[in-house]
């Protein structure tokens, strides 16, 4: 008796402090939400509208996935998304090699042919070169000598635009900066017969080129190999299929007599120039081979070029979604219904059957509201997390998670009382015995979530990802609230008595006193 | 307030339903609903949805849609093959078709952009490749195993390794009977409704382990007395928490429903639908399982042990008029007289005190 009271004097001081540290740390969670100035939830597509693309890489039988590849291959359609000019387009690889591409709002079907299309490599003979800043031009005096991947490429002397270019290329040419980065997104605004004025890849020249004559997927092969009998190091061997073939025999033919640099075929890339050799000889074998002092990784990525197109591999179009901003409004609407109405039942359950003790409930539902809107927020912020449908309905249904905590510790605490103990005491080993049973539940709650996380596919990830979240938010509002909430309601009157409306009343609880007279 | 007052009477064992005697029921009644599953599967199938079989959803709102007009617009951009389409209220349509070409579907798409007269961007794709599918199919798998190997470990630590096999059972079993009920009335299988299954093994779970954890208290140093079998024990431990898993699955119940109408009455068919619908028949077995599956099997297991069954012949020995009125407690809800074995059977069988001290 005495060591209660000693224990019930203590516990309503370090309830308090746990409620203050709890409402001190929310706070300042708030503060950090609105200090960083994102007080708005990163919407899905789903929710906002957009498109969405799946690409999965296609892995030959029995061959390893290139990880290296995978971002080379994200690297490259964020470029060419990037070139619609859609702000917060995303484009990011999985684990498993999958490539999603998001573009949020724009839901036209360009986004798709953009991403999907593949072969944007071309053959296009030189015209004329340049350095890459905005001043040189194509007339200009014939000092211009660029290095480019080794090979000395000077521009000779004219006097008059060279052939094939007219005074708008030449404007056009004059006014391009590769120093800048915007000009060097590439794009698929390639048209194989305009001539094309464009940078190189690295910014450090530009050039004036003639319509393509051959395109990328005649390329039928290219390896890289290590040249070793006439010591020119690292190279690229390339064949042409039969069209192929003709087309670069032609090319080569034409343009192997002429002065520097029309005699250079350039490899034009998205638009970017990769690469642009000399070229020594008629070449009508099919095969080519391009050198000139390449290290090992310049050679496997230019053959990697040659051989995928644009793409460092080959990918398949998994799943394409596009969610028009009405049916995404639409969702959102429903969404945040459903959770509105699910709260409301849930409340209204909870305070019929529980009555004075369903206030605790609701309290506990509203902190974990807070919590869980804050960490939304917040990790929108550190980690990009995006809001999508299947994470509010996640977050829903966790509604039904939460409150079964507070179950369990209620109908604890009632048979404790049941049981004849008094409600302080009732509270404490009430408690000790929910809690585990609380722990062990979210902890399987917890394990289903990531396991669901690491197999779910695409939109659903969203699904386990809140569920998981919210788990966690149960636990620390179990912990950190209901129970020291509970304890300091223990001592108010209203609910220490049994009040017929507490929920705690000994009729309610059905307690059975020795003389059969009620307790209070 | 009639149903607080049952939790008292439930708590104390004044009132008992008798769970676990009349376990043979149950477990028959699962079999059957288990066999009805498997042909359901065997013959009908599960109807899969695009994402397993590859093809493309085309959704169009328009102040008015029809059917035939649809059908017309994707017949004009060349799809002949068979497309399934549905009116979704009074303004949307919802055309389903096979794996098709991405300009096919730029053009079906066009073709009922001008037919609906509606700007071309408003309309909603989508497109899935034929072998998402298998990758959903095995990762869902993967995601079944792991976590059914996980979670046994964990309750083998956690509790015992008797319980931990008995939820298991009980999870598989409400698996099993959802994607049964999912076979037998031919609702479409998403990776939504995928997630949904993966999800009811958690729920399922809670519930399971809320009743365990009370078993396994009231069962605590069991052998060293002979009061009650193991099965007894375990059905009065059903019993006290009967009021908290119905609490509980009506409560987790309440939010999935509301999803349900609203995503279903809403947005027709979906994500937030998909899911939901799979929660909540999973819900509703999960909590059948849990009170009529997980703790009968498991007091069968138990039983079986040695020392239980030493004990069961010893509370047979002391008190054979408890037991014998257990076994002939076959029918529903028996409320005893306050009688002495009740109180025996209460729990820690401590005199009553005043509820409040001062």
């Amino acid at each position: 008796m005495s060591a209660n009271i000693s224990k019930a004097t203590k516990k309503p001081a370090k309830s308090g402090r746990t409620l203050a540290l709890l409402a001190v740390v929310i706070i300042a969670f708030g503060a950090v939400a609105i200090f960083q100035g994102d007080t708005k939830l990163k919407l899905g597509l789903d929710l906002r509208g957009g498109t969405s693309v799946t690409l999965a890489p296609k892995v030959p039988a029995g061959g390893k996935l290139d990880k290296a590849a995978v971002d080379q291959a994200v690297a490259i359609i964020r470029q060419r998304v990037n070139s619609l000019g859609v702000a917060e387009s995303e484009v990011s690889s999985q684990s498993n090699g999958d490539i999603i591409v998001s573009v949020p709002g724009n839901s036209s079907s360009r986004v798709v042919d953009l991403v999907g299309a593949t072969a944007q490599l071309r053959f296009r003979q030189v015209l004329a070169v340049g350095s890459g800043n905005a001043t040189s031009s194509s007339t200009s005096s014939a000092t211009t000598t660029t290095t480019k991947g080794g090979k000395k490429v000077t521009s000779a002397p004219a006097a008059s635009y060279p052939a094939g270019v007219n005074a708008a290329l030449d404007t056009a040419f004059k006014n391009l900066d590769c120093t800048i980065a915007a000009n060097r997104q590439g794009g698929a605004i390639d048209d194989p017969a305009a001539p094309l004025v464009s940078c190189s890849r690295n910014g450090s020249s530009k050039y004036i080129l003639a319509p393509a004559e051959v395109e990328g997927n005649q390329v039928s092969k290219a390896s890289a190999v290590l040249d070793n009998t006439n010591g020119n190091g690292w190279m690229v061997l390339l064949s042409f299929n039969g069209a192929g073939t003709s087309a670069f025999g032609k090319m080569t033919t034409r343009v192997t007599s002429l002065p520097s640099p029309q005699n250079q075929a350039a490899i034009v890339l998205d638009g970017l120039v990769v690469s642009a050799p000399r070229i020594n000889e008629a070449i009508n074998s099919g095969s080519a081979q391009i050198t000139g002092n390449f290290t090992q990784t310049d050679a496997t990525d230019l053959s990697n070029k040659l051989k995928y197109g644009a793409l460092p591999l080959a990918l398949t179009v998994q799943e394409i979604n596009q969610v028009s901003p009405t049916l995404g409004s639409d969702q959102l609407h429903a969404g945040l219904l459903a959770g509105l109405i699910g709260l409301i039942l849930v409340v209204l359950y909870s305070l019929l059957y529980y009555r004075g003790l369903g206030l605790v409930s609701v309290g506990s539902l509203v902190v974990a509201g807070t919590i869980t809107y804050l960490s939304f927020l917040l990790l929108g912020k550190w980690i990009g997390f995006t809001l999508t449908l299947a994470g509010i309905a996640g977050a829903i249904v966790s509604i039904g998670i939460t409150a079964d905590s507070f179950i369990v510790y209620f109908e604890r605490l009632r048979d404790e009382v049941r049981e004849g103990r008094s409600l302080r005491t009732a509270v404490e080993t009430g408690w000790q015995r929910a809690k585990r049973t609380i722990l062990v539940a979210d902890f399987v709650s917890l394990i289903a979530a990531a396991l669901l996380y690491f197999f779910a596919v695409g939109g659903v990830r969203g699904f386990a990802f809140t569920l998981g979240l919210t788990t966690f938010v149960d636990l620390i509002v179990v912990f950190f609230f209901t129970k020291p909430f509970v304890t300091i309601l223990s001592r108010v009157a209203f609910y220490a008595h049994g009040s017929s409306w507490s929920g705690l009343s000994a009729k309610s609880l059905g307690v059975v006193t020795v003389d059969g007279k009620d307790a209070l | 307030m009639a149903l607080s007052g049952i939790g008292g009477r439930l708590y104390r064992g004044e009132t008992s339903i008798n769970f676990i005697a009349q376990k043979r029921r149950w477990f028959a009644f699962s079999g059957l609903l288990i066999i009805i599953s498997a042909i359901a599967l065997g013959t009908q199938g599960l109807k899969l949805g695009i994402e397993f079989k590859g093809g493309s959803v085309i959704t169009v709102q328009a102040p008015t849609v029809n059917i035939a007009d649809g059908s017309a617009a994707l017949k004009s951009a060349g799809i002949t093959s068979e497309a399934i389409i549905q009116k979704i209220g009074s303004n949307k349509l919802r055309l389903q078709t096979t794996d098709l070409p991405q300009s096919t579907i730029s053009a079906a798409r066009a073709a009922l952009a001008t037919t609906f007269k509606v700007d071309s961007a408003n309309i909603d794709i989508q497109t899935v490749g034929p072998s998402w599918g298998k990758e959903i199919t095995h990762k869902a798998i993967y995601g079944l195993i792991g976590f059914l190997l996980v979670v046994m470990l964990y309750l083998a630590m956690a509790f015992e390794p008797k319980m931990a096999l008995s939820a298991i059972i009980a999870v598989i079993h409400d698996v099993f009977i959802t994607v049964g009920i999912y076979a037998l009335v031919g609702f479409e299988v998403t990776p939504a409704t995928v997630i949904g299954f993966l999800t009811i093994l958690g729920y399922s779970l809670y519930d399971t382990v809320v009743v365990f954890d009370k078993v396994r208290e009231n069962t605590k140093g069991i052998t060293s007395t002979a009061k009650q079998t193991y099965s007894e024990a375990s059905n009065l431990a059903l019993n006290q928490t009967l009021v908290r898993s119905f609490n509980t699955s009506l409560i987790a119940l309440l939010p999935v429903a509301s999803i349900l109408f609203v995503g279903a009455g809403l947005l027709g068919a979906g994500t937030l639908k998909d899911l939901s619908l799979a929660l909540f028949i999973g819900l509703a077995t999960g909590t059948y399982s849990s009170i009529f599956v997980a703790t009968p099997l498991l007091a069968t297991l138990r039983e079986r042990e040695p020392a239980m069954k030493a004990l069961a012949k010893r509370v047979a020995v002391r008190g054979g008029a408890v037991e014998s009125s257990i076994d002939k407690n076959t029918a529903g809800v028996v409320t005893s007289t306050h009688s002495k074995e009740s109180h025996e059977r209460g729990p820690r069988n401590q005199p009553k005190r005043k509820p409040r001290r001062r």
